[in-house]
């Protein structure tokens, strides 16, 4: 299932989900109300450029720190439908996952996106920038279940369904 | 999958976890005697909204019959569930705080997830996870004086940086390793995930038997990594050559020796957070105020991890120290190690802090600096004022 948008570069390794979403803001339940916060410790301009069916295209080591899963919330609320980066936090990841949004590692893709670029996103193993395709790594088949399911909240409600008591 | 031995969560990430396991269409927790909650982010509750996290935490728990740490009744999730003997060695603990790596303290695979993983755990009892590798830290030597836990991290994400961890486990092992303390092995497992790692683990030896003796609320069998097991990289660290260490803004790899930093000005002295607001930490602490002030232009908040440290804290006069030097104590909370509450920064503030993370905006104003070190060292800074060696008031 390819999933494909307009690309908004974030630039910079190691940004934090604390500056993604800060953590007074912690106490919000509703996404349209974590919504405003997204980026807000780190550049709130950007937010403004996001538009329903935005990927986001980051460097290294994306989303490290905080388990909050207020962020792929607030991003989903804004519209984001996706992630391409150099290398992500683990549980940023997983949350992106869980969540069903795409989330792809591509160095070279990363390269050569520049905003505003068409990113494909083929969870199967490619990204494409403006028509050139480059190889990402295949997701663990579990995980592309995941993401034919929906998410894990999809995914477990069917075993949930299924599991006897 | 996973199964869990334990499933955790708080104020913040609960709340959000029985939304998503309503919308799983799960009734029922797969085993309230395996299900803890936590209410200490916003604690006490800084406005209404975190009030009714609170409230519904405490509502779900009692619906759903699981243990329930509410307000005057536990403290900061971390040191409690070790305290409280619900972490034993060789369990799988799925936690709604990236800090739950600090079970690995115990020679438990404790890792942290976002809200949804914690509802697919609290309905199924399972997660997903990719086989993580090994990264084996291996110390020895004995710590010079004013090295602790917190330096010999610090020292890891000097080496390793704050991606170096990610889809592996940090393994401590050696003399160095046994040598520690258990408080001192919460504060070191504590900071794997600033490593990017899934959990930081001890093998559980003597100490955590004899510390988990009539506390364990289970059986359980130490774990240890199998001779010539495959590692992605072995680091050796010398403690007898760590000297007390820094972590200056804004990211908690970006590591110097105490010593190469002085005379930094500091407003605000915070000793606290999910594993270095032990008794080990405050007596550090309390060994520089006691009988000293704090300077003039400094600010010091004492957050003791649970109600029962904060007691026996009390008890040996520790508070009372903190207090006559010009601190203030807390009640235990996660408070603004997280920029929740109860002592955020101003701009252009610095603060010196036992806690784990000084990203930009962590501790409240996005123009603050926060400075990561252990008890020894904030202490010394609340005495002078400015960041100095602890050996200053030895």
């Amino acid at each position: 299932m390819t999933v494909e948008g307009i690309a908004l570069r974030v630039n910079g390794d190691d940004v934090d989900t604390d500056v993604m979403y800060p953590g007074a803001y912690l106490n919000i339940e509703e996404p349209a109300e974590m919504a405003p916060h997204l980026f807000e410790g780190f550049d709130p301009t950007l937010r403004e450029r996001l538009v329903p069916g935005t990927i986001l295209v980051v460097d290294a080591n994306f989303g490290i720190g905080s388990s909050r899963e207020h962020v792929p919330v607030a991003m989903k609320a804004n519209g984001v439908q996706g992630v391409v980066g150099r290398s992500f936090a683990r549980i940023f990841y997983r949350n992106c996952v869980n969540l069903g949004l795409a989330i792809a590692r591509c160095p070279e893709a990363v390269d050569a996106a520049r905003d505003g670029s068409r990113i494909v996103i083929d969870p199967a193993g490619a990204v494409e920038v403006d028509g050139v395709r480059f190889a990402a790594p295949a997701m663990d088949p579990f995980l592309l279940e995941l993401g034919v399911e929906g998410g894990l909240v999809e995914w477990t409600a069917a075993r949930v369904a299924t599991s006897p008591g | 999958m996973v199964r869990c031995d334990l499933v955790m969560a708080n104020d913040v990430s609960g709340p959000m976890a029985f939304r998503a396991m309503e919308r799983m269409g799960a009734k029922r927790v797969f085993d309230p005697d395996r299900v803890v909650m936590v209410a200490d982010h916003f604690m006490p509750a800084k406005d209404a909204r975190s009030a009714e996290l609170q409230q519904r935490l405490q509502r779900w728990s009692e619906e759903q019959g699981v243990a329930y740490y509410g307000q005057g009744r536990g403290g900061i999730e971390h040191t409690l569930l070790c305290q409280e003997g619900w972490v034993v060695p060789g369990s799988v603990i799925a936690g709604g705080d990236s800090h739950t790596c600090t079970y690995g303290a115990l020679g438990a695979f404790g890792t942290g997830l976002g809200s949804t993983d914690v509802a697919s755990c609290l309905a199924l009892g399972a997660f997903w996870q990719v086989v993580p590798e090994t990264i084996q830290v291996v110390l020895a030597g004995e710590p010079a004086a004013f090295v602790t836990g917190k330096d010999v991290i610090l020292a890891v994400l000097a080496e390793i940086g704050v991606g170096g961890g990610t889809n592996a486990v940090l393994e401590f092992v050696g003399p160095g390793a046994e040598a520690l303390s258990i408080d001192e092995r919460l504060a070191v497992a504590n900071m794997a995930v600033e490593a990017g790692s899934e959990t930081g683990i001890f093998p559980a030896d003597a100490k955590v038997a004899a510390y988990l003796d009539g506390r364990a609320r289970g059986a359980w069998t130490a774990e240890a990594s199998d001779p010539g097991a495959e590692l992605r990289q072995r680091l050796s660290i010398d403690l007898s050559a760590l000297e007390p260490l820094i972590a200056l803004p804004h990211l908690p790899g970006n590591v110097r020796r105490v010593s190469e930093v002085v005379g930094v000005p500091v407003d605000q002295v915070y000793i606290g957070n999910c594993a270095n607001g032990t008794m080990t930490d405050l007596r550090q602490a309390a060994s520089i105020l006691r009988g000293r002030s704090i300077h003039p232009r400094t600010r010091a908040i004492v957050v003791p991890a649970t109600q029962a440290i904060w007691r026996e804290a009390a008890a040996e006069g520790l508070l009372d120290a903190f207090v006559e030097a010009g601190a203030i104590v807390s009640t235990p909370t996660c408070g603004a190690c997280f920029g929740g509450s109860n002592g955020a920064l101003a701009p252009g503030e610095n603060a010196v802090t036992t806690t784990n993370r000084n990203f930009r905006g962590r501790m409240g104003s996005g123009e603050a600096s926060v400075h990561l070190a252990n008890a020894w060292v904030a202490a010394a800074a609340a005495v002078a004022g400015e960041i100095v060696h602890p050996s200053e008031f030895a």
